[in-house]
């Protein structure tokens, strides 16, 4: 095998954007037939190594050889010919067209559609008995479930004749038993031969299915070792540079009264689709109650009908009086005065205002307070001020009040939101996915500011998709799917296993055949979908 | 009202339809690729300046229409350089373009007629000849069948029948060919297309020269075929009706002739009825002849249920990953 030309090499790649060096001097082999993975924290410079390699962005130095062969990708067409696939994180599909036209678009046989369609109906059904990539070629893919538009993605890149694939973050959107699944048609796909990249940022798919694993860190390679001979801890290290606590650190829950009582909440959007059905829990002070779920089950809508973004249906007991839902009093600012903070899922369409300086992002929300007012003005300097110290506390670097919010990286965004929010000492802390986009350094500190919210005797209402944060945080664990909550589970007895299953709506254990369970839940609810 | 009353009226229904029809699906190209049109007006109105004034002046109408869509063609070309190569704000270009027309066909008729903003009368062989398809006058004495078919279905310019079978020919195109399939993608995620490797900008020039034919096409019917010759802003607000009527149609084409067909009626209604005496009541001219804007208003503000338009309308296409 050691003579076998590498199915992808890259040779002293760099890549800068203005002041920003993405990518500096990378190098790296990927034999065909294995799994390769890369990993690294966000803004590392992955995604841009792999848009240099699919021809989105042109490096500014390095080579690129596949299959040995030196090979300039200028632009997309040129990585298909060359046999690149790529799935990307956020998925490249028309919506409103059928899995068919998807699949053939770009890739069609002559000007006429319709033996270019029975062509790729045989193909795909080739395709998806081989690899088990099984996907109704006529819906429209709006109303496939996440998991389905990801193999949509990847038919298309097969149909493409792509022997090497890139998957960029792929199980970001997935439930764990479709990730699972997601996995087995990686491994099928290797058996047959194809080169496989993994993009990742979560060291548990690593260890699972890479044959190989590179590491990157503020856009340079820092290592690339054979998976079997590394392990979790020393991965986290090479790609943080420095020890880091994969565990949060927490005393068991005191809880006490409930403050949040939502009773049969509901909730319809602008399109007319129920995204609440009826939705039922108690928040206690003093506990963090983790919502999981795959975005888009309405956990998003069920923190923006508590938050005061969305009207919504039924009946929320703040310390036992009743929230108004609509109307007058039923917007955020009402809410926050009432005493529910909120870090919304967005930071930066909700949290901040990018554009505006860090001291006046502090007081969004809270900006009617008598105690910041001079008259009919705002007390400026008091506001400075009291950023000053805000930030100092939370640790956010650089401490410059006076900087725009967008000049500050992800994690630091987050951190000024949670000092707005958690300085203001609210009775109930809504939090949506707090640690998106941060980076491992700054995770463990939020992680620990909210368990010290929650031990200063706050109720405290996590969403988050990832599922490692749920368990490390949660002191009751609630799983959402299609806008209901199917179970609640104490974190100590419940696993993966079982949390994944209640995230496809399966609520009886199936025994062995739980990826059948999962298939037939989820399509009930692409069918109850496809009929609104 | 008396049959051949009624067949006057669905006759000129016909005829004022066609340049709707027209523009309309002119828009339907431009807004499938994401890129909204709001120049329609524009271009429709430099066409019918063109088309008369080179038909005027050469005496063909063949010539004149070619002018017409040569013109309609560059300002559709303007309007892809500032808002495909240059991401420019469509609506701004769109509108500029309608102004710039507005601006540049009185003032170049003028310059070349002193007419005062028109061009010269046409005479014939400077206009469209009506048609009589085979059989029209034999066929006339069969009841009912026969004066539709020789009124209202012969006797029509060739522009006229271009224009409907250009109907058939969009749906076509946009549905049963590969150009058709990239086209409505392009309008829906310009990403997709694009990373399947194929030019975004390409698509949507091409989108743009469909466009500025059909606007062409329309333009030239006005002037040399509806009317014998070009005044000051003869098209009267007809590129946004077309737009309405897009709207309404749901960007598809045989919604897109339903639609032109609606207000194309409501036109010849006002043309034919002028004051409308409801026993006592008599509803003034002018009323009349806002029907077809006030519908137009009706469909905009969205009481006809919701239209979806082409989800990447209006954006011009950045690359990012």
């Amino acid at each position: 095998m050691s003579d076998t030309a590498p199915a992808i090499e890259l040779k002293g790649i760099s890549k800068a954007f203005g002041p920003v060096q993405a990518n500096k001097d990378i190098s790296i082999r990927v034999m065909p037939g294995t799994i390769h993975g890369i990993i690294g924290e966000n803004g590392a410079g992955k995604s841009t190594l792999m848009s240099i390699l699919y021809g989105f962005y042109k490096a500014d130095r390095g080579e690129i050889f596949v299959k040995g062969q030196k090979t300039e990708i200028p632009d997309s067409q040129a990585a298909i010919a060359a046999g690149i696939g790529m799935v990307f994180q956020h998925f490249k599909l028309v919506q409103n067209f059928t899995v068919l036209e998807n699949v053939i678009l770009g890739a069609e046989d002559g000007g006429l559609l319709k033996p270019s369609l029975s062509k790729a109906r045989g193909v795909l059904k080739r395709l998806s008995e081989e690899y088990g990539l099984s996907v109704d070629p006529d819906m429209p893919v709006e109303s496939l479930s996440v998991g389905h538009q990801q193999r949509v993605e990847i038919l298309k890149a097969l149909y493409r004749q792509a022997d090497i694939l890139i998957l960029d973050e792929p199980t970001g959107v997935l439930t764990p038993a479709e990730a699972d699944h997601l996995f087995r048609i990686l491994d099928n796909l290797r058996a047959e031969g194809k080169t496989i990249i993994l993009i990742t940022h979560k060291l548990r798919e690593i260890m699972e299915v890479t044959d190989t694993v590179s590491v990157m860190r503020r856009g340079e390679m820092t290592a690339t070792v054979k998976t079997a001979e590394t392990n979790p801890q020393e991965l986290a290290e090479l790609m943080v540079g420095r020890k880091v606590l994969l565990r949060v650190d927490k005393a068991p829950a005191q809880p006490k009264e409930a403050v949040l009582s939502v009773k049969n909440l509901r909730h319809v959007d602008a399109d007319g689709v129920e995204r609440l059905r009826g939705i039922s829990l108690d928040l206690r002070a003093g506990e963090i109650l983790g919502i999981a779920g795959v975005a888009g089950n309405g956990q998003s809508e069920l923190l923006e009908v508590l938050g005061g973004y969305r009207e919504g249906e039924g009946e929320v007991l703040l310390n036992g009086a009743p929230l108004p839902l609509r109307g007058p009093g039923s917007d955020g600012r009402a809410r926050r005065a009432a005493g529910i903070g909120h870090v919304p899922e967005d930071r930066q369409r909700e949290g901040l205002i990018m554009p505006y300086t860090a001291w006046e992002n502090t007081v969004f929300g809270y900006h009617h307070d008598p105690a910041i007012q001079n008259g009919a003005l705002m007390n400026n300097a008091a506001i400075r001020a009291e950023a000053a110290g805000k930030m100092e506390r939370f640790d956010v670097r650089p401490p410059d009040p006076n900087l725009a919010a967008k000049s500050f990286s992800g994690g630091n965004q987050q951190k000024i939101v949670l000092a707005r929010e958690i300085e203001r000492n609210p009775d109930v802390l809504l939090i949506g996915q707090p640690t998106r986009g941060v980076d491992i350094g700054a995770i463990e500190f939020i992680h620990q500011e909210i368990v010290r919210l929650r031990d200063l005797g706050k109720a405290i209402l996590l969403v988050s998709v990832e599922l490692d944060e749920i368990f490390a945080l949660s002191d009751r664990i609630a799983v959402m799917f299609d806008g209901q909550i199917m179970g609640e589970r104490s974190p100590e007895e419940t696993d993966q296993r079982e949390l994944g299953l209640l995230m496809a709506g399966v609520t009886e254990d199936p025994g062995g055949d739980a990826i059948a369970a999962v298939d037939k839940s989820l399509d009930e609810k692409e069918h109850r979908a496809a009929g609104e | 009202m008396d049959f051949a009353t009624l067949l006057q009226v669905l006759d000129s229904t016909v005829r004022l339809a066609t340049p709707l029809l027209l523009a309309c699906l002119a828009g339907l190209f431009s807004e499938r690729s994401g890129v909204i049109d709001i120049g329609l007006e524009g271009k429709m109105l430099i066409a019918a300046f063109f088309s008369a004034a080179i038909a005027a002046l050469t005496g063909s109408v063949w010539m004149g229409l070619l002018a017409g869509i040569v013109s309609s063609m560059l300002l559709s070309g303007l309007h892809g350089l500032a808002s495909i190569t240059f991401r420019g704000n469509q609506l701004i270009s769109g509108v500029a373009l309608n102004f710039l027309a507005a601006g540049l066909t009185v003032l170049i008729a003028q310059d070349w007629f002193s007419q005062g903003g028109r061009t010269p009368s046409l005479m014939s062989g400077g206009r469209w000849e009506a048609i009589t398809l085979p059989f029209a006058e034999s066929l006339r004495a069969v009841p009912v069948l026969g004066p539709i078919y020789a009124e209202l279905i012969s006797g029509h310019s060739i522009l006229v029948y271009v224009a409907f079978l250009c109907v058939p020919a969009t749906y076509w195109v946009l549905f049963r060919t590969r150009f058709g399939l990239r086209l409505r993608a392009v309008g829906e995620a310009p990403e997709a297309v694009d990373t399947a490797g194929v030019s975004v900008i390409g698509l949507r020039y091409a989108a743009i020269v469909i466009c500025g034919l059909l606007c062409g096409l329309a333009g030239s019917y006005l002037a040399t075929g509806l009317q014998a010759g070009f005044v000051k802003d003869m098209t009267a607000g007809r590129g946004y009706i077309a737009l309405a009527a897009l709207i309404f149609a749901k960007w598809r084409p045989w919604y897109a002739l339903m639609a032109c067909l609606l207000f194309g009626l409501l036109q010849a209604v006002a043309l034919r009825y002028q004051n409308i005496d409801l026993g006592g009541i008599t509803i003034p001219v002018q009323v009349m002849d806002a029907l077809p804007y006030i519908l137009t208003v009706v469909i905009l503000a969205g009481f006809v249920g919701r239209a979806i338009p082409p989800r990447a309308g209006g954006q011009p296409y950045v690359k990012e990953r």
